[in-house]
């Protein structure tokens, strides 16, 4: 009995653990989703990217993967920014059906796999860090700190992100686009900028929460396919437009992950995520805390 | 019907075509071609014609597959053309159930929703002993075919004809039937659709009934052309890439767009592949398909229509 205590008590804990990791994953889905209405599924694509340039400047120059991700952030902003004027010039503009714009975030994901398979072939990649191999023991359990990191800057990026979408003018103007973009345009300001910021901030995360990949588990190209399901799982069952939503249903999924890992087996972990969706999506579409 | 005949007879002159040049290359290429030419029209049964986006292609795909292989194992002997209505039906009743449980809310969710359920049958199938799971399940090919002698593949090949056939008669009987006028209000505009009386939920239940059924027909013989099948190769998103890229290039409003999609991408894929390499020409759909859902969203087709 004290046994399986034990375990499940570790379960829990380390899904905690990994829906905080879950949750820098799914920030930038969460806004682009939740808040502008544009589906990039190709979101996993940008956060191998944000791996594999962690990957290079680990390897090449030695740099804490953090750091380089840290370092990266405008240059990712800059991409979320060109990456949106592209769908919108594409098919906003042209008030397409989402089809389009499916189709073409679908056509972003497979093509940056490939060509990341190209350029870096189908090994796995790792980083060396001085945080990655021990943990932390707190007596009855023990924190993996290469669990506990990527925790630690997802609530980071988390509380940030709320701060500036609460208390900072812009913030507040995309909360504002969320909500109704004929009324912005009325109050003279122009919604395709706001839009183009909050994509950026949207890529962005993306930076980070790659270096959080690459620190939590050896990433490969083709990876990012399991992402997208647990990202829009985490976003629609914590309900769009919601942060603190997506947090708690990060955790939640974390946590159910966890437990199916530990008292199932691990290659039954994909389909949790998955199964969620499709519950939520069929029981309460609008999710915990949704609008 | 005259269609249907005419169909017959382009598939019969086409199969006589391939005995005569007595390749057995040239027939993996056909087979290749039409297969994505059915799985392409398969998919724009539900995604050109009625305009929900189905990003789960691999998961009925691989029903159909697996299908034969779990049918091959319990009864050697069955004939594959039973296999494949069996994969069918099974792959439909999974559609079914999938549209029932996501069709009631917007179409970006229904998409979504298609992605979860390939990744569920992907990890219940990993796990399901029987079929090999991550082992992956051999199926031996027999070394000759059965009702007209030759090579196997060429039984395989004519097989898959069939299926083309049947499908592209569907598909057009489909777009002039009040069957597809439902499904073009439903495209257009769901709301109003639903306010002039178009039972838009039995229609579009329909529509993923049929398409995920003819996805799984096509997926049926494909054991038995690889012989080796698991699940990272069964559920290999290129099939879903194609599946989708094939009708966007081609163009989603009519039967035509898919077939004029899988035979030039398809084709094009099979020569850059024994040309360049096997990982480019995966890269040549994904490619092809941002460009014309960029620049030419009606597709081929619709260029040459727009021409008129």
């Amino acid at each position: 009995m004290a046994v399986s205590l034990d375990l499940l008590m570790n379960a829990v804990i380390s899904g905690l653990l990994l829906g905080g990791f879950y949750a820098a994953v799914s920030i930038g889905v969460a806004i682009a989703f939740g808040m502008l209405d544009i589906v990039n599924i190709a979101h996993p694509a940008f956060i191998l990217l944000g791996s594999y340039i962690a990957f290079i400047g680990n390897t090449v120059f030695g740099i804490d993967p953090i750091l380089a991700a840290v370092i990266m952030l405008p240059a990712f902003y800059l991409l979320g920014m060109a990456a949106y004027q592209v769908y919108y010039v594409a098919f906003e503009r042209r008030d397409d059906q989402s089809l389009r714009g499916l189709s073409f975030f679908f056509g972003v994901l497979f093509i940056s796999e490939v060509a990341l398979v190209l350029i870096f072939g189908v090994d796995y990649r790792t980083v060396q860090a001085p945080y990655i191999g021990p943990s932390l023991d707190l007596g009855l359990f023990a924190l993996p700190l290469r669990l506990l990191v990527p925790f630690l800057v997802s609530m980071v990026m988390a509380v940030g992100l709320q701060l500036f979408l609460s208390r900072t003018f812009v913030g507040r103007a995309v909360q504002a686009v969320a909500q109704d973009q004929q009324a912005l345009r009325l109050m003279a300001a122009n919604p395709t900028r706001i839009k183009r910021i909050a994509f950026g901030l949207s890529i962005a995360t993306a930076s980070l929460a790659g270096a959080c990949l690459i620190i939590y588990q050896p990433v490969e190209p083709s990876i990012g396919r399991e992402y997208i399901g647990r990202v829009f799982a985490i976003c629609v069952l914590g309900g769009l437009g919601s942060l603190p939503g997506m947090v708690i249903a990060a955790m939640t999924l974390g946590i159910a992950e966890s437990l199916t890992s530990t008292f199932f087996g691990p290659s039954w972990a994909p389909a949790v995520a998955f199964g969620i969706l499709l519950v939520t999506l069929a029981v309460r579409p609008s999710g915990i805390l949704g609008r | 019907m005259p269609f249907t005949l005419v169909l017959i007879a382009v598939a019969a002159a086409i199969f006589a075509f391939g005995r005569w040049l007595d390749n057995s290359y040239a027939f993996v290429v056909g087979y290749i071609v039409v297969q994505y030419m059915v799985l392409g029209t398969a998919w724009n049964i539900l995604g050109g014609y009625t305009g929900y986006v189905n990003f789960g292609v691999t998961a009925f795909f691989a029903i159909g597959a697996y299908s034969t292989v779990a049918l091959h194992k319990l009864v050697p002997t069955l004939p594959l053309p039973v296999m494949i209505v069996v994969s069918g039906v099974l792959a439909g009743l999974v559609g079914l159930r999938t549209g029932y449980l996501t069709l009631r809310l917007r179409g970006v969710f229904f998409s979504i929703a298609t992605l979860a359920l390939a990744v569920v049958v992907q990890t219940l199938i990993t796990n399901w002993d029987f079929v090999g799971g991550a082992r992956g399940a051999y199926v031996l090919r027999p070394r000759m075919a059965p009702l007209i002698g030759g090579e196997y593949m060429q039984y395989l090949f004519l097989l898959m004809l069939g299926l083309g056939v049947i499908v592209l008669a569907t598909a057009r009987a489909i777009e002039r039937s009040a069957l597809g006028y439902g499904f073009a209000a439903i495209r257009d505009d769901e709301a109003a659709a639903e306010a002039s009386g178009v039972p838009t939920l039995k229609l579009k239940l329909i529509a993923t009934t049929l398409s995920g059924g003819f996805m799984g027909m096509a997926g049926a013989p494909l054991p038995f052309q690889v012989t080796y099948l698991d699940p990272a190769s069964g559920f290999s998103l290129n099939y879903a890439v194609n599946a989708i890229a094939m009708p966007l290039i081609g163009g989603t409003g009519s039967w035509l767009g898919p077939v004029v999609g899988a035979v030039l991408v398809g084709g094009l894929q099979e020569y850059l592949r024994v040309t360049i390499s096997s990982a480019v020409n995966v890269l040549v759909a994904g490619v092809l398909m941002v460009a014309f859902v960029i620049a030419a969203p009606q597709g081929i087709v619709g260029l040459f229509q727009r021409k008129r």
